[in-house]
């Protein structure tokens, strides 16, 4: 019984955490959002070398073949810094279906490009969570018609593995498609929507009739989310309490009066479970399959709550500066509001995990 | 992160699991008062015998003299309480350990074994009416004369003080020291005379605690755990202890299953309550909040078998503990709706009315052991590193 963290994740949280904080500072991620860039090529050459990119891609395939807990420790050190760079839908949700569904040259096509940085893949499968402004992708005889909304990762994409309403997986080029950028409050991501028209698909084969590649693809996706807002969360509370250390008013630094330590008390003690939380989805999605579907979901909404209530309190400790723009809270604000809505809102989630306890 | 038990251990729960369908016939019941009864104390000698409780105890003292092995304990506290067997107990898990580390050999040989077996019982003599959140302050005295302390003052909120034979008890030995280094630590019978115990009934209807008044009580002078001034000290170990007791993540994780179990059962309208998807949604909420709890409850497990500091997973387990155990009581009462104002007894009260106790005894629970204001204070200063409130050495008005 050992639930920690193993010596060699501990190096590995240690190694992308201090190379983030080194490489992506808040100018950066300002310089970034301004100019709409959501995958700087600076941070991404930087992830590609230290193994990031190709986190759960295995050795063969050019990778370093690590678990979803190691890319959840990455995922939670991307939202601590607001990373401006593609890492959910290509590095995570993408190799996992193109693992579990892709056929063998599919694999070798794109796997070794997504670990060596050379392309993207967005993910668009937001149809089977809560459809909305769109009936869906429909396919016919190879080719795809319909639209995809809020397509993660997309408009840095040079692939998209999509859903149908049927729920099978296919890649299609981005070039084959029309791609509209959705503007989002986070602008250090980038989501579009995606309309397809008769567009030539590849299918991977093994979802032809079985669900469970997309669900696994969901799943993880949620427990990234999770650990990014467990991430951000985490620094917008550490930001708190050296405000609350630094900040004088009645000649005492406001951390001594109790109602600004009692709400850093509150956050923590709300946010420090949240950690094992998320730890254990992602150790369940490869060590406890029976119960993946359950802890992501619970993952997903809890991390929602908690985040919510962090960035709200968080921002009100540094009272009107932390409304501004100029001390940049509101980069974690809105990623953890972004994390929040997509794949799946808590309600929607929570419904799923009453679901898979065969409660409804 | 390993979740498996190593065979060691697997073995070793099963063992527990043997003995649990040997002889769960000769626990008494679950619930209940008192550990003076025969079979409570036939039930703690065979516990002790077979390393179920007083596991780390020294059998020179009476314990079963085992090696600390918190991975057993955790394993024997997870099975009695997933076989609805009452567990054993350490004597007193508040006097037990503080008598075993700071007491002299005499007090051992005194106070370990009958309390180990159940024969003596203890109260804790700690806050007062002045002195609730800031117990430091307190002003119950005790003056030498000849060799006897001589006690005069009051204390509240002495749980079970009115079945206990034994009491721990803080007083002001040195009025001129500051106020953390006037304290001592004495311990005596609860018949010695000048001693009156007024139950104090709360809100539950019950009287769990009691009001305790001092008169002229005469207690020797060797009846002192520590030097005269360190009782502080000595009583901070104690509360480490107690604090750890309350809210334990396997019992809100029970408790959890017992409101699912509920809402299955319970219609409104000819619906089960599980189908109606407010109530639904409120709890799969508890029980993303129960998961988290548990799983920080392993993390903390984790780093006490590395002998590590477990640092912030463990500061906050009371505070989201029993705020947790308090919000799914609101839960199932509110899953019973009109039902659940029910109380005491009558046709139509569900689970013996336990929901409705629960959320008030849990209230007292998150007041009790320090408040969460006191946690939150702790946290916010232990654990984050914010600075104190400034305090003021003479009142202020």
């Amino acid at each position: 019984m050992d639930f920690a963290l193993t010596e060699e994740q501990l190096m590995l949280q240690e190694s992308i955490g201090g190379y983030l904080r080194s490489a992506c500072p808040l100018d950066s991620v300002r310089e970034s959002s301004e100019s709409g860039d959501t995958h700087t090529p600076k941070i991404a050459s930087g992830l590609v070398e230290l193994g990031a990119a190709g986190i759960l891609i295995p050795d063969q395939f050019g990778g370093v073949g690590m678990g979803l807990l190691e890319a959840a420790l990455i995922s939670e050190a991307l939202g601590a810094v607001v990373a401006p760079v593609a890492f959910v839908a290509s590095s995570v949700m993408a190799p996992i279906a193109l693992l579990g569904a892709g056929s063998d040259q599919q694999k070798e096509a794109w796997l070794p490009q997504v670990a060596n940085g050379e392309i993207v893949i967005g993910v668009g499968v937001s149809e089977h969570i809560g459809r909305r402004e769109t009936n869906g992708i429909v396919a016919d005889k190879g080719a795809l018609s319909g639209k995809a909304m809020f397509v993660l990762d997309s408009m840095v994409a040079d692939a998209l593995i999509v859903a149908d309403t049927s729920g099978r997986l296919y890649l299609v080029r981005t070039d084959d498609v029309t791609r509209n950028k959705l503007k989002t409050v986070d602008r250090t991501r980038s989501v579009a929507e995606i309309i397809l028209d008769e567009t030539p698909a590849e299918i991977l084969p093994g979802s032809l009739n079985n669900q469970n590649h997309l669900n696994n693809m969901i799943n993880a996706g949620r427990v990234m989310l999770a650990a990014d807002t467990l991430g951000a969360a985490t620094a917008m509370l550490e930001q708190a309490i050296e405000y609350a250390k630094e900040r004088r008013q009645f000649n005492r630094v406001i951390g001594s009066f109790q109602a600004v330590k009692h709400m850093c008390s509150e956050m923590a003690a709300d946010l420090e479970p949240c950690r094992s939380l998320v730890w254990y989805a992602a150790h369940s999605i490869s060590a406890i399959p029976n119960e993946a579907t359950l802890m992501a979901c619970h993952a997903k909404a809890h991390l929602a709550e908690i985040g919510q209530l962090v960035a709200r309190k968080a921002t009100e400790v540094h009272g009107g500066m932390g409304f501004t723009d100029l001390l940049g809270l509101h980069y974690w604000f809105k990623r953890i509001g972004f994390n929040r809505q997509l794949l799946g809102a808590p309600e929607i989630v929570r419904e799923e995990a009453a679901v898979a306890q065969g409660w409804t | 992160m390993d979740l498996a038990y190593s065979q060691e251990y697997e073995k070793y729960r099963a063992e527990v699991r043997e003995f649990l369908d040997a002889n769960r016939d000769q626990s008494p019941p679950q619930f209940g008062r008192g550990n003076g009864e025969s079979k409570a104390r036939d039930w703690q000698k065979l516990l002790i015998e077979n390393g179920y409780a007083a596991r780390t105890i020294p059998k020179e003292y009476g314990g079963f003299g085992g090696e600390p092995d918190i991975l057993k304990s955790h394993i024997i506290a997870e099975e009695f309480a997933n076989a609805g067997v009452r567990p054993g107990h350490s004597g007193d898990n508040r006097l037990v350990p503080t008598v075993l580390e700071l007491g002299t050999e005499e007090q051992k040989q005194w106070l370990v074994p009958p309390t180990v077996r159940g024969d003596m019982v203890w109260c804790q003599g700690y806050s007062e009416p002045g002195s609730g959140s800031d117990l430091a302050s307190l002003s119950t005295k005790a003056v030498v004369d000849g060799d006897d302390f001589v006690i005069n003052g009051q204390k509240i909120w002495t749980s079970g003080a009115q079945h206990a034979d034994m009491i721990f008890c803080l007083v002001r030995t040195e009025p001129d020291a500051p106020k953390h280094q006037g304290i001592s630590y004495l311990i005596f019978s609860m018949d010695t005379p000048g001693i009156e115990v007024r139950p104090l009934v709360t809100m539950t209807g019950e009287a769990t605690f009691n009001e305790v008044f001092f008169t002229d009580v005469r207690v020797p002078k060797h009846q002192i755990i520590g030097n005269r001034g360190e009782g502080w000290f000595v009583a901070n170990n104690t509360l480490k202890h107690e604090r750890e007791g309350l809210g334990d993540p396997n019992q809100a994780e029970n408790r959890f299953r017992e409101i699912v179990d509920l809402m299955q059962r319970e219609t409104i309208d000819g619906n089960r309550l599980i189908d109606n998807p407010a109530y639904r949604d409120r709890l799969l909420s508890l029980q993303g909040r129960m998961l988290a709890m548990k799983f920080n409850g392993m993390r903390v497990l984790t780093s006490q078998i590395k002998e590590e500091e477990p640092g912030l997973p463990r500061w906050i387990i009371k505070l989201q503990g029993c705020e947790l155990n308090h919000q799914m009581a609101a839960m199932a009462i509110d899953s019973m709706g009109e039902l659940g104002i029910l109380y005491d007894d009558g046709p139509y009260l569900r689970d013996q009315g336990r929901w409705q106790q629960r959320y008030m005894l849990d209230l007292g629970l998150i007041i009790g052991g320090g408040t969460a204001q006191i946690q939150k204070n702790m946290i916010g200063e232990r654990a984050l590193g914010l600075p104190k409130e400034p305090k003021f050495e003479k009142p202020l008005n």
